[in-house]
C-alpha cells in the first residue's frame, strides 16, 4: 500500500498535469455519456407524449399524401417505400428495364406473367388478359400499370377501374357534387382515358383513413354495397362498414376494399361484389350463374367463362388466421417502434420479408421455420395449381376439336360449363396474391375441385368407347365412408 | 522514516498551473455528478428499487406489456418482479442490476430484436415463478422431464401474464 502511495506520488512529483488532464477527461467524458442519456431519455419522453405534430390542417379535400406526410412523417416515409420491388420464394415482383416509348413512359416494369407461363394465354384466349399480364408490383405503381398496360390498347376499359387503381375519395366527391356514390356512378361509366384524367395519385392517405381523427373508413362504394349484400343474406340487415365494424374488423375491410373479387354490372358498368351468397368460391359462382354473367366468351371453345381478380379478402376469410381474429394489417402492416413510439408500418408488402415483425409476435419460432412453413404452403399450392392449369389446358384442347367434329358431341354445352367452373375455380387460387397461404386447405380443395371439373368435362365429349363408363353417383351409393 | 520525510518535503509547492488545473478538475467531476443525479431523478431511477409494476414501462418499451398486464388474469396476485426476479436479496437486485443495465444499452442505442425476445436465463427465472406458485399442480404434470425448459408452462400459457 505504502508502495503504491509512494509511486503515485512521484508520479504526481514529476508529471502533475498529466494526472489533472487526465482525470479531467475522464471526468468529462462521463458527463458527455450522461448528457448523452440525458437528451436520449427526455427525447424518448417527449415521442411519447406526442404521437405526432399538426403542423397542418387535413380535410376531406386534401388527397396529396405529402401533406399528411408533414402530420405523419414516419407513416409517411414508410408509404413511399412500396416502390421496392422485391421477389419471395413464390411471388412478389422484379424490376425489369424496359425503354419507354411515347405512349408507355414506363422504364421499369414487372415479370410477365404469361410469358412465364404461357398456359394462362390458352385459359384466357380472347380476352385482354392473354395480351398482357405482369406480375403486381407495390402500391406506388397502381395508377401507372393500370394506365399503360397493353389492355388498354386491345379493348375498351372503363372509368370502373379508378375505383382502385387510384386515390378516388376526392375525385369521387367533386364528380358527384359532395355524393361520393354519385361520382362513382358517374366515373363507371366514362370511358377509362377520359376518367383517368381525374385522378392524380394513387392510393393514399385519404383512401383509408378519417382526416382529422386518423380513425380507418371505407371510402369504397363497391365494398359499402358488397358487404351489406353480404350481411344481408346471413340475415342482418341495412349493414352498414362505417357504422357497424368493430376497430379490428376495420384493419382488414380498409384492404378489402380493394384486394377482392368483382365485375362490372351491366351497360352502366357498375363495380358489383359478387357477395350475395356468400364469399366462398362456389358461392360466387352461383352468383354469376343467376346473373347469367360472362367476362368473355372463350375463343377457343365458345365457353361463357369468368375471369377471377385477386380475391384476396375471400381467400383470407377461409383460413385460420381470419378465424383468429388476425387482421390483413396485423401482417401486411405489423406494429414497429419508431424511438418511443408504436406505429403501424405503412410499407405494405409481403409478411415474408419482415417475418419477425409480422409472425413472430405470436408465433415464438425462428424466422427460419417460419419462412419454411410458409414456402411448404406455396410449394404445395403451386404443385396442385401446375396440375390444375394441365387439365384445363387439355379440357380446352378437346372442346376446340369437339366444336369442329361433325356432328358435334351431345354434351358439348355441359363440357363447356364444366370449362367456365375449372377456369373460375382454377383462377380463383391463380389470381389470389398468397400462393395459397390466406387460406392453405381451401385454396387446395378449390383447385381439386377445379381438376375434376375439367376431367369431368373431357369425360363428357370424348368419343364413345363402347365402354360403358361407370355412372359416379352409383359408386357413391356403395361407399361406406359417410361423411 | 527519512526517506518518506524527504518525499513529502519535496512536493514542489502549487504552481499556478497545477491550481488552475485542480480546479477545472473539480469542476468536470462537481457537473458529473451534478448531471449524474439530474438525470437518475429525471428518469425516476429510484423507481426501479421499487415493486411498483409502472416503473417498468418507465422506458416506454414495456408499455404495451404493462397495459396487457393490467388486463390479465396474473394482475391481482403478480406484479412484474414476482415472475421476473428471483427471489432473495442477492439474486433479485442482481438481476435487477443485470436486466436494468441491458435494458438500458438497448432501448438508448436501439440494438435489440424485435419483437423482443426473452434471454433464456429470463425464462429460467419466469419458469421458476410458475412452478413455485402452481407446484400443486405442476407436480402432477412434470414427470420425467430432464430440463426445467423441456416442458415450459408460458409455451402454452403464453397470455396469463400478459400476450407477447
Amino acid at each position: 500500500m505504502t508502495q503504491f502511495r509512494d509511486r503515485l506520488l512521484n508520479f504526481y512529483r514529476a508529471r502533475p498535469i498529466t494526472i489533472f488532464v487526465a482525470l479531467g477527461l475522464l471526468a468529462a467524458t462521463g458527463a458527455l455519456l450522461g448528457t448523452l442519456l440525458l437528451v436520449s431519455i427526455f427525447e424518448h419522453k417527449q415521442e411519447a407524449r406526442n404521437p405526432f405534430f399538426r403542423v397542418v390542417e387535413l380535410t376531406d379535400q386534401t388527397d396529396d399524401p405529402a401533406i399528411w406526410g408533414k402530420n405523419f412523417p414516419l407513416q409517411y416515409d414508410d408509404y413511399r417505400r412500396t416502390i421496392d420491388q422485391v421477389r419471395t420464394r413464390y411471388g412478389g415482383s422484379e424490376a425489369m428495364e424496359r425503354t419507354p416509348t411515347q405512349a408507355d413512359p414506363r422504364s421499369v416494369v414487372a415479370q410477365s406473367r404469361i410469358e412465364e407461363d404461357p398456359r394462362l394465354k390458352i385459359m384466357w384466349a380472347g380476352y385482354a388478359f392473354a395480351k398482357d399480364f405482369r406480375e403486381e408490383r407495390g402500391h406506388a405503381y397502381m395508377l401507372d400499370d393500370q394506365t399503360y398496360t397493353e389492355r388498354q390498347k386491345v379493348a375498351q376499359q372503363p372509368g370502373t377501374c379508378l375505383h382502385c387503381h387510384a386515390s378516388i375519395v376526392v375525385p369521387y366527391e367533386k364528380a358527384g357534387n359532395g355524393d361520393l356514390v354519385k361520382g362513382f356512378e358517374k366515373f363507371n361509366q366514362m370511358p377509362f382515358a377520359e376518367a383517368r384524367k381525374l385522378v392524380t395519385h394513387p392510393v393514399a392517405c385519404i383512401d383509408c383513413h378519417e382526416p382529422t381523427t386518423m380513425q380507418l373508413r371505407i371510402s369504397r362504394p363497391g365494398f359499402i354495397e358488397g358487404m351489406r349484400a353480404l350481411k344481408a343474406s346471413q340475415g342482418i340487415k341495412d349493414y352498414d362498414v362505417n357504422r357497424d365494424a368493430t376497430r379490428q374488423e376495420m384493419r382488414s375491410f380498409v384492404c378489402g376494399q380493394c384486394h377482392v373479387e368483382y365485375y362490372f354490372k351491366g351497360p352502366e358498368k357498375r363495380l358489383v361484389y359478387p357477395w350475395a351468397n356468400g364469399l366462398k368460391v362456389e358461392q360466387i359462382l352461383a352468383y354469376y350463374d343467376t346473373e347469367q354473367f360472362k367476362d368473355w366468351t372463350h375463343a377457343d371453345t365458345g365457353a361463357p367463362v369468368l375471369k377471377a381478380q385477386h380475391p384476396e379478402f375471400e381467400m383470407w376469410n377461409q383460413g385460420i388466421h381470419a378465424r383468429s381474429g388476425v387482421s390483413c394489417a396485423d401482417c401486411h402492416m405489423p406494429y414497429k417502434r419508431e424511438g418511443a413510439t408504436k406505429i403501424s408500418d405503412h410499407h405494405v408488402r409481403s409478411p415474408l420479408l419482415n417475418i419477425n415483425r409480422s409472425c413472430q409476435t405470436c408465433h415464438k419460432w425462428s424466422e427460419s421455420e417460419l419462412l419454411a412453413r410458409a414456402e411448404s404452403i406455396q410449394e404445395r399450392t403451386l404443385h396442385m395449381r401446375n396440375l390444375a392449369m394441365d387439365a384445363l389446358v387439355e379440357l380446352i384442347g378437346d372442346l376446340k376439336a369437339a366444336r369442329t367434329a361433325n356432328p358435334p358431341p351431345p354434351e358439348l354445352d355441359r363440357a363447356q360449363m364444366l370449362q367456365r367452373k375449372a377456369q373460375f375455380y382454377l383462377d380463383f387460387v391463380e389470381a389470389e396474391n398468397s400462393y395459397g397461404f390466406h387460406a392453405p386447405e381451401e385454396a387446395l380443395r378449390i383447385l381439386g375441385e377445379s381438376i375434376d371439373f375439367a376431367r369431368q368435362g373431357q369425360l363428357a365429349i370424348r368419343p364413345a368407347t363402347g365402354q360403358p363408363v361407370p355412372q359416379a353417383s352409383s359408386l357413391e351409393d356403395q361407399c361406406t365412408v359417410t361423411r | 522514516m527519512v526517506e518518506s520525510e524527504n518525499a513529502e518535503s519535496s512536493i514542489k509547492p502549487a504552481t499556478s498551473v497545477t491550481v488552475l488545473l485542480a480546479i477545472v478538475l473539480a469542476l468536470a467531476i462537481g457537473s458529473t455528478v451534478g448531471l449524474g443525479a439530474y438525470t437518475f431523478t429525471y428518469a425516476h431511477g429510484a423507481s426501479y428499487f421499487s415493486n411498483d409494476p409502472a416503473a417498468c414501462a418507465n422506458c416506454h418499451v414495456m408499455r404495451d406489456h404493462l397495459d396487457a398486464w393490467v388486463k390479465s388474469s396474473h394482475r391481482s396476485v403478480a406484479t412484474c418482479n414476482d415472475c421476473h426476479t428471483p427471489p432473495g436479496f442477492v439474486s433479485k437486485y442482481f438481476t435487477k442490476a443485470d436486466h436494468g443495465f441491458f435494458h438500458s444499452l438497448a432501448f438508448t442505442t436501439g440494438a435489440f430484436h424485435e419483437p423482443i425476445q426473452i434471454k433464456e436465463r429470463s425464462l429460467r427465472v419466469v419458469e421458476a415463478a410458475c412452478r413455485r406458485c402452481h407446484q400443486d399442480v405442476v407436480h402432477q404434470i412434470d414427470t420425467g422431464t430432464t430440463s426445467p425448459l423441456a416442458m415450459s408452462c408460458t409455451r402454452c400459457h403464453v397470455d396469463v401474464g400478459h400476450m407477447n
